[in-house]
């Protein structure tokens, strides 16, 4: 009978992008099982609640996270405006699905220079935030923050693009589109990143809908569910289609989220050419009553937002589930039975996002 | 050769210009629209209170018996709300961040001065 | 136009929702969270999903001395969720598949979220 060890993974570790605590039970460099524990960035935002009025919670909902900071701040706000039955306007609508799909697009080439980077190809992933400043730029020009963009706001957004600047920044998301077609191309084809990810982490589909992942963990497993396709913002208007792979490991779950870089360039081009002239948000009156639950898809996969007001100016009660916190037990399930070597790989493949986790 | 795909990424940033920049030689040109530090005009200044109420982290303090407007640099997330709020519109998002600091100084102050008698009675 | 998602809450008691779980279970249903809302009475909503429709259940427990059944029998998942109740609400869940005792959220302070939140631990 082999002896076994238990050996900690974090909190700080080099390749993790924010702390994280594993305790891993090995037999002879073969992995038995994973025990997580969180709390580190614990900074009790939801208690907050009781002392910002429901207007500066934006402003908390929006700095949750650093990655995903916009459609933290779009989907609170549509949680309020589900509460209190408010009606956006179209280019408010239109021009949320730009910001989010820039958004998307930041946190995959972010996700991809990590993923390199966990198993040491240090070039590609020097190569791939190369390509995203560009796209930083673009944001701060329209938006005035590189990474906290400060436009959402309850009734629509606070700050407008002219047409004139929307042509220019498509030229430049051309560019940059044909820049991240060389890098894709590398994930794809090159033998070392074959090697380490093909067959790692494997991950069935029914395990995926009982363990209740979410996002590209549950598409590269066959699974075809994203929330877009509930119907809010512009996105049913716009030409799509969920991106699916059916190779449940590492290797499928990293072309699922480089089909769905594509796709976003897709939708914003589509978007501009859509965009009606209108007004950009309208007015709020009133205190919330009742409760709503809001889903909307992030890069990682569907957040839910659950508010409770009685009223008042103060809500009860905000609550986030965010899609890092469902993915730990199928993380807990893939760990099982791997490589101490494969451990890092299969950590960063559901994209851990902790402050997201813990808010 | 599967080895190529990142060779010719490779040699064509190797050949060409770097990719970064010299800081400090060389600064970074800020957009027209970015959100850097927050400054005032004090002499359309009301000091009705409205910014110091919409302030999230409540860095602005507006004294109106003394007629004085200040500031916390370090609190202040350059959120934009007060620009909007104010009535009079004195406020102005700059572009360029203020400075860093290495000790926790004191709030900027502002003062209005009285106005002079002789501008009044034109 | 409002884009309100549907919502269906369907009130259960306390003693049911391990079977109705199962039963969710056997159709293929998502679990999606575990909500809990606590004031005068702790207000437990389970969300599941199935075809991009979200169906709720809703529990409601005493404030003094709550006791919960676990569901890890049928979603294995929930450990996350009711460890995370166990650990900021104070709330005894029985039954857990997989029980952290209380060290799931290292955190300085007990239960912060109940209604009586504990000093922290010096």
């Amino acid at each position: 009978m082999a002896t076994r060890t238990v050996i900690p993974f974090g909190p700080q570790h080099p390749v993790l992008p924010e702390p994280i605590h594993l305790d891993l039970v090995l037999e002879d460099e073969r992995v038995v099982e994973a025990i997580p524990s969180i709390g580190f960035i614990h900074r009790g935002l939801e208690k907050l609640v009781e002392k910002k009025d429901f207007y500066e919670m934006t402003y908390v909902a929006e700095r949750i996270c650093g990655i995903c900071s916009f459609i933290h701040g779009q989907s609170y706000c549509q949680a309020i405006e589900g509460v209190m039955k408010i009606d956006v306007p179209e280019r408010a609508l239109f021009l949320r699905t730009i910001w989010g799909e820039m958004s998307r697009i930041h946190s995959h080439l972010l996700w991809l220079g990590l993923f390199a980077d966990g198993f040491g190809f240090e070039s590609l992933f020097m190569h791939s935030w190369r390509v995203r400043e560009k796209l930083l730029d673009i944001i701060e020009e329209t938006t005035g923050g590189r990474v906290i963009f400060g436009s959402a706001k309850i009734g629509g957004v606070r700050r407008d693009i002219e047409n004139l600047t929307l042509n220019r920044v498509q030229d430049e998301l051309k560019k940059i589109e044909k820049q991240s077609q060389e890098l894709t191309d590398v994930f794809k084809k090159d033998s070392s990143v074959i090697r380490r990810t093909k067959g790692v982490g494997i991950l069935t589909k029914e395990d995926a809908i009982a363990l209740g992942a979410v996002g590209p963990t549950l598409r590269g497993s066959g699974v075809s569910s994203d929330m877009r396709k509930l119907g809010y913002a512009a996105y049913p208007k716009l030409n799509w289609e969920p991106a699916v792979e059916t190779g449940c490991d590492c290797y499928s779950r990293c072309m699922v989220r480089c089909r769905e870089l594509y796709m976003s360039f897709d939708m914003i081009y589509q978007a501009i050419a859509k965009i009606p002239e209108g007004p950009i948000d309208v007015k709020v009156t009133g205190n919330p009553t009742g409760e709503y639950f809001a889903r909307v898809e992030q890069p990682r996969g569907e957040v839910i937002y659950y508010v409770k007001g009685n009223g008042s100016k103060n809500l009860e009660r905000f609550r986030v589930r965010t899609p890092t916190f469902a993915n730990v037990p199928p993380l807990v399930k893939m760990l099982g039975g791997c490589e101490l070597a494969d451990v890092p790989v299969i950590v960063l493949t559901i994209d851990p996002c902790i402050s997201c986790t813990e808010r | 050769m599967a080895q190529m795909s990142i060779a010719k990424v490779v040699a064509k940033w190797a050949l060409s210009r770097p990719a970064t920049r010299l800081y400090p030689f060389q600064k970074r040109p800020s957009y027209k629209n970015t959100r850097g530090s927050i400054s005032i005009e004090m002499d359309k200044c009301i000091l009705c209170g409205i910014c110091q109420k919409k302030c999230p982290t409540q860095a602005i303090i507006v004294t109106k018996a003394t007629k004085d407007w200040q500031i916390n640099r370090l609190r202040c997330i350059a959120c934009n709300a007060c620009v909007e709020a104010c009535p009079k519109k004195c406020l102005i998002m700059e572009n360029m961040y203020s400075p860093a600091v290495v000790v926790k100084g004191e709030d900027d102050k502002f003062h209005q001065a009285d106005k002079p008698k002789a501008e009044v009675a034109q | 136009m409002v884009h309100v998602e549907e919502q269906t809450l369907i009130a259960v008691d306390k003693s049911q929702i391990v079977e109705k779980s199962a039963d969710f279970f056997k159709q293929g249903f998502r679990l999606v969270a575990i909500t809990c809302a606590a004031k005068d009475s702790f207000e437990l909503t389970y969300s599941f999903d199935k075809d991009y429709k979200v169906t709720n259940l809703r529990v409601v427990l005493p404030k003094v001395d709550p006791v919960l059944p676990s569901i890890t029998s049928a979603y294995f998942a929930a450990f996350t969720y009711e460890n995370e109740l166990k650990d900021l609400f104070g709330i005894n869940v029985t039954g857990l598949a997989l029980d952290f005792k209380g060290n799931f959220y290292k955190l300085s302070m007990k239960t912060p979220f109940a209604p009586q939140p504990q000093p922290p631990v010096k």
